[in-house]
């Protein structure tokens, strides 16, 4: 039998036997970015499509949990970081090249944003909420009267925000698992679906739940879609890509990935939903927080089974 | 200027003389390392074969790692060596992940540190410490765009190879076979 035998005196820490240079605070952030972004998606749209008063806890409600999500993100962010008293220097520059500066930039325009909505729409939450500064007060005015064109910004932000969670992976040829450009719209589409999940946990409305179900119905079917063409591009590229996609189809990660992302994650909230749309009576909260833990294991196994996927030579 | 290495697997001996110089020479952090030796052994027994390899950062002409780095960290130098800027680096990882050849590594004090051909060395006219190290003399180092550098020569005359070129990285780390 032909055999193979590789010896390498290198065992550097966080890099042999196999990367491991991203821990839990990478796929959490990836988490809390992509709801936030998901959630930031559709109030900002239906705000734009007229539909404020249809769907209150979609437009007005839900974004207020997304800057504590964004600041969250960006603290796990923060302490995952080597050199943190440099962290400034993703700010001296703009790099193409780079999705990471993409998705620096992305924040720094996402996450004030997020504080304008949800400081708008504060008397949801407290009736009688009055800005104790006067400038607060005069900004409060100026950007309700701009509401549509921060409505746009939080629009086309939430979209790069979400894409780019996933382009941050796939830029890395290093790792093949990883270096599909389909994982742009895979994340985007978890992100959105996470989004849906949290208003219809939010929303009191029956009609307004009604509807962001339907529409998570459909973004789950578009991400099990999506999860079937991955596999097809990668066992029809080459061999490090087959053995990376064997690490889900045989391999260490075959059983969390298919039971906690595509079954617990997508197929058994899909199967509810439907239930719940041909009027059986199924409680809200049981698809929606299966979506959310779905969405949370998708990044978690991704992050971890990425780095142990490498080239051979 | 272009520089690059050659490094003979045939008269390689697998000594790690050039990892201990390495470690010396650029005070790598203990239980780290920039360069390292890699044994392969491919075959059917007793028809068996062995290549043994110094490797390390490979000094890419479409580095990913110069490509994915956020803040201009990792940035190509004269004759092409990568380096990376310690107060530039926020640590990150990004390069780390994005090196098929994983040759980079997190140092203890936050930035990511690798090889850098002894770059210092260099610049006073003295050869990187593996290649000065070496006691079968099996590495050759010098500037490609010299026909007559020593790097140049020896691969103008040796069938040579160099790692996973198809992952695109258009690697400057030749191993001569």
């Amino acid at each position: 039998m032909r055999e193979e035998l590789i010896i390498s005196g290198r065992s550097n820490p966080y890099i042999d036997p196999h990367l491991d240079i991203w821990h839990w605070p990478i796929p959490l952030y990836l988490f809390l970015g992509g709801l936030a972004a998901g959630i930031l998606f559709f109030a900002a749209l239906f705000y734009i499509l007229g539909k404020e008063e249809s769907l209150k806890s979609v437009v007005r409600k839900a974004p207020i949990v997304t800057p504590f999500l964004l600041v969250a993100g960006l603290g796990a962010l923060f302490y995952d970081l080597n050199n943190k008293l440099y962290f400034w220097q993703l700010y001296t520059v703009i790099r193409f090249e780079s999705p990471m500066s993409w998705g620096a930039w992305t924040l720094m325009v996402i996450t004030p944003a997020s504080f304008i909505w949800a400081a708008l729409h504060i008397r949801e939450i407290f009736p009688r909420w009055e800005w104790p500064w006067h400038w607060a007060k005069r900004a409060e005015l100026f950007f309700n009267s701009h509401k549509y064109v921060l409505a746009w910004i939080m629009v086309i932000f939430s979209l790069i925000l979400g894409v780019y969670t996933g382009i941050l992976f796939s830029a890395f040829n290093a790792r093949p698992l990883w270096n599909t450009s389909i994982l742009g719209p895979l994340f985007l589409a978890s992100g959105l679906s996470a989004g849906a999940a949290v208003t219809v946990l939010i929303s009191r409305d029956r009609s307004e739940r009604i509807f962001m179900t339907r529409i998570d119905l459909i973004i789950l079917v578009v991400k099990l879609f999506l999860i079937v063409h991955f596999f097809m591009g990668f066992l029809a590229s080459t061999q490090v890509h087959i053995d990376a996609a064997r690490l889900f189809l045989g391999g260490p990660w075959t059983a969390p990935f298919w039971v906690f992302v595509v079954i617990v994650g997508i197929v058994v909230p899909a199967l509810l939903e439907i239930l719940e749309l041909r009027g059986r009576h199924v409680p809200a909260a049981i698809p929606a927080i299966l979506v959310l833990f779905g969405s949370l294991m998708f990044r978690f196994i991704f992050t971890f089974a990425g780095q142990e996927s490498r080239w051979l030579y | 200027m272009r520089y690059a290495m050659a490094v003979d697997t045939r008269k390689c001996v697998g000594c790690s003389d050039c990892v201990v110089a390495c470690q010396t020479e650029n005070s790598v952090p203990v239980g780290y390392c920039r360069d390292w030796v890699v044994e392969v052994t491919d075959g059917t027994y007793p028809q068996l074969q062995t290549e043994i390899r110094s490797e390390r950062c490979n000094q890419c002409g479409n580095a990913p790692c110069v490509r994915c780095c956020p803040t201009g960290s990792s940035h190509y130098a004269d004759g092409g060596i990568v380096l990376v800027k310690p107060r530039r680096c926020i640590g990150c990882g990004a390069c780390i992940t994005s090196c098929p050849y994983d040759a980079r590594y997190p140092h203890p004090d936050g930035y990511v540190d690798k090889c850098t051909f002894c770059i210092h060395l260099i610049k006073r006219g003295q050869q990187p410490s593996c290649v000065a190290v070496c006691p079968t003399r099996c590495i050759y180092f010098g500037d490609m765009d010299d026909p007559n550098s020593e790097v140049s020569r020896v691969l103008s005359h040796r069938r040579y190879k160099s790692l996973i070129p198809e992952a695109g990285t258009d690697p400057y780390l030749y191993f001569l076979l």
